[in-house]
């Protein structure tokens, strides 16, 4: 018995919605819930939550891929099957963890993750750099301006003794989202890295009537840029649109609404950072990631020049950051004057905000430091 | 389906952090399709554009998310991805699962899909990528039949929520998070399953102020522990920490020598509010003046906990830029008490409030944080019932043009022109 396509709606089952998560609990977690008391990271990776019961946990945090295979989670359950009573879970940054409920335990894991090479990255705690919060990019997505896992894979080689250390002067979360539809939420991220478009949408006159709304097409551009217009194809006057291209600021939103303006492209595609955001309320209140380095070309397939931008930005940090201080209140209590030439990056008039609400940030105050901007 | 050549994500292949295309090259094995997602992203990694075509309506019946339709624009290179449809799975709270469940959900995916998947997606769902149109039925009714799971959400409705790990294996969660994003991902499947709204829409569940889950940068409705009672305080264990014998911050900065733990500098100074400081050998907190950062806390776990009056804050209207830019959540609810033991009263209301206000003036695509732009937050508060308090805003406007409604001027807005010329020539 299975699905009948004959009868499709016979035997339907819908709207279960996910399993109790309780089920899926290790038994030392489903003992102690709501009682622990206070933790503790005792090696870079190596969590140990004490209870009010005398209970401890121990998790081993893992950096994941993401994009992982069946046979992959396959893996990841013969090692939980092996150590721990079969249970797991995974972080909201993609890590894994594997709990065990006693100190002994945990070398062995650790020898067991250790006999994969370098598929079982022990890591991802404290002040040190945690996995990549990230999207699809070009495995699947059809608006990316950037791939996602690539670039990951690259950046995450290169920062790799950041996660598996815990040295930096607090945590760095970094994200990428590979369009500025940002399913990434790159917003509010210490080091965003941004896939972004330079070229105005095209126009396919030849496929527009059958596939877009044109007046939703119209109306999805914030700035207005998208007007009807009329073209002949084959021999007949059609309704379409035109891009008035000195208002574009390429965030292609209408090619969300309509797939007769693709505007992706191998050489206006590419990456911006934007660095100093955070989403937690500790000492500051949650930042917005800004825009430092407006563009950095799509060089496949491993991206040195954004490789080394994001590498000189978390040295340039990690030398100089006060204890406790997160990337953006860094560049705030030096001056962002001081983190363009701490971090080596050229100041240009593509990080001054000319969108909506900009004046906010133009600086409205004599107090300013004397760098080797001011000639 | 044939091996492909791979020279451009072979040199991915190298390096420490685990490769997804060595993964992707093992599951070949087995999978042959899984070289034709290769084939299709080296071609990708060649011409440094995408090769999906736009969109694609695929779903189960009776549903309006859940699937996201993605067709190859070069299918006749690459057949076993022509169709490569996304199902979105609803995972369990804070993502603990059993090998059992696991290696279930892995065997229906071997069946019927592509063999690929991300653990996890942005949302928060399991995301099981690529497969055919056909095969979107069965595996829906063995995903509901043998495992009793269900799909997630996508499009214009509400989208699977989430939730921080919270008390299941954190110390300082305010409320029971995974209690609270499960109950309501049940009362609302729904809302989850069948687009009804102007846009997308997001819950988010995050403990404590630390906001692990990011709800105050990602959720339409950010449900932030609080408390508003005193920071618990066990002063042999502050000693503890004085001494050295406790690491600060939960050992989070062992990897480098910061010197000897200050308490002065790294706890009291570094309080936004200044509101403690040390007294004969003792941490003292003025906690009317304290904000909850969380800092002192996270740097002494074993001598500061949150309060035991626990519950919520309750913000409204993150998104990401698109369209008129990002947005955090702005605080609507300083505290409500967020409990099972009232089925979540206090908080389903105030969703069902904000949903009916935003399915009616909402526009197309517009995130209910835009359209409280749009009207102001004057405007929601009204809306919502709720009386405004200083805690609404960062600081009170700076211009002063106020609009003033008829009724709260006194004489109305009426007046006779002649009455005014009689006393005032033109």
């Amino acid at each position: 018995m299975g699905y009948n396509p004959d009868k499709p709606m016979d035997g339907r089952i819908s709207d279960l919605g996910p399993p109790h998560y309780e089920q899926f609990f290790p038994p030392v977690i489903k003992a102690n819930k709501g009682k622990w008391l206070w933790h503790e990271i005792i090696q870079p990776g190596v969590l140990m939550h004490k209870s009010e019961t005398g209970d401890e946990v121990y998790s081993v945090r893992v950096g994941t891929a993401r994009l992982v295979t069946v046979e992959y989670i396959r893996e990841v359950c013969d090692i939980a099957d092996k150590h721990c009573d079969g249970f797991l879970r995974f972080t909201t940054r993609n890590n894994l963890e594997f709990m065990v409920d006693s100190r002994d335990k945990v070398q062995p894991l650790l020898d067991t993750l250790a006999s994969y090479g370098n598929k079982y990255p022990v890591g991802g705690t404290g002040a040190g750099v945690t996995n990549i919060v990230h999207t699809q990019g070009w495995v699947h997505c059809h608006t990316p301006a950037t791939d996602a896992s690539g670039v990951v894979k690259a950046v995450m080689d290169e920062l790799f003794d950041y996660f598996t250390s815990m040295t930096l002067p607090a945590q760095v979360r970094i994200a990428l989202a590979c369009c500025l539809n940002m399913c990434g939420a790159v917003h509010a991220s210490d080091i965003a890295i941004l896939g972004i478009h330079r070229k105005p949408p095209m126009i396919d006159h030849k496929r527009i009537t059958g596939v877009c709304e044109l007046p939703l097409a119209i109306a999805s551009c914030p700035l207005g840029a998208v007007k009807p217009a009329k073209a002949e194809v084959d021999g007949k006057e059609i309704k379409t649109v035109k891009v008035t291209v000195e208002r574009c600021m390429f965030c292609g939103n209408c090619y969300t609404m309509c797939p007769a303006m693709p505007l992706a492209d191998p050489e206006g595609d590419g990456i911006a950072i934007l660095v100093g955001g955070k989403v937690s309320n500790r000492i500051s209140t949650p930042k917005f990631s800004k825009l430092v380095i407006p563009y950095l070309p799509n060089t496949t397939p491993r991206w040195p020049e954004t490789v080394s931008a994001v590498k000189k930005i978390l040295v340039a940090y990690a030398a100089d950051a006060k204890k406790y201080e997160r990337l953006g209140d860094w560049a705030a209590r030096i001056g962002w004057e001081k983190f363009f030439e701490k971090c080596d990056i050229p100041f240009t008039d593509k990080s001054i905000d000319d969108y909506r609400l900009a004046y906010d940030t133009w600086r409205t105050t004599t107090q300013f430091k004397f760098t080797s901007h001011i000639k | 389906m044939a091996k492909r050549e791979t020279p451009l994500l072979d040199q991915l292949e190298t390096g420490p952090w685990p490769s997804f295309v060595t993964d992707i090259k093992r599951q070949a094995e087995t999978k042959p399709e899984c070289w034709d997602i290769l084939g299709i992203l080296e071609l990708s990694y060649k011409d440094r554009i995408t090769h999906w075509k736009h969109g694609g309506i695929v779903g189960v019946f009776g549903y309006g998310g859940g699937i996201v339709g993605r067709y190859a624009d070069v299918p006749e290179l690459f057949p076993g991805v022509e169709h490569f449809h996304t199902i979105r799975v609803a995972q369990p709270a804070s993502k603990y699962y059993s090998t059992s469940n696991l290696r279930q959900l892995m065997a229906l995916w071997e069946k019927y899909g592509s063999g690929v998947t991300n653990f996890h997606g942005s949302t928060g769902d399991i995301i099981l990528l690529g497969t055919r149109t056909e095969n979107l039925e069965p595996f829906f009714w063995d995903l509901t039949h043998d495992m009793g799971q269900d799909l997630g959400g996508s499009g214009s409705n509400l989208r699977t929520p989430a939730n921080c790990i919270g008390m299941s294996r954190c110390e300082w969660a305010c409320y029971d998070t995974e209690e609270a994003c499960h109950e309501l991902t049940l009362k609302y499947q729904d809302e989850i399953h069948r687009p009804a709204f102007p846009y997308k829409f997001k819950f988010k569940f995050s403990g404590c102020p630390n906001d692990c889950v990011a709800a105050i940068a990602r959720s339409d409705i950010s449900v932030i522990g609080t408390w508003r009672d005193n920071i618990r305080i066990d002063q042999a264990a502050v000693k503890e920490y004085i001494a050295g014998n406790y690491a600060p911050n939960g050992g989070a900065h062992s990897g480098r020598d910061w010197g000897k733990f200050d308490i002065q500098k790294e706890v009291v100074e570094l309080c936004p509010t200044q509101c403690m400081w040390m007294e004969g050998g003792e941490l003292k907190i003025d906690d009317k003046e304290c904000t909850r950062c969380m800092h002192c806390i996270n740097v002494m776990p074993r001598a500061l906990r949150p309060g035991v009056d626990t519950g919520a804050s309750i913000c409204v209207g993150a998104k990401a830029p698109i369209l008129d830019g990002a947005q955090f959540s702005t605080l609507i609810l300083p505290f409500i008490k967020v409990t099972k033991d009232n089925d979540f009263e206090e908080l389903t209301e105030f969703i069902e409030k904000v949903w009916d206000w935003w399915m009616e003036v909402g526009k197309n695509r517009e995130r209910v944080g835009e359209t409280m732009q749009r009207v102001g937050l004057p405007t929601f508060l009204s809306v919502m019932g709720v009386e405004p308090i200083p805690q609404h805003v960062k600081e009170p406007r700076s211009n002063p043009y106020i609009f003033w409604k008829e009724e709260e001027v006194e004489g109305g807005f009426e007046r006779d022109i002649d009455e005014f010329r009689a006393k005032h020539k033109a």
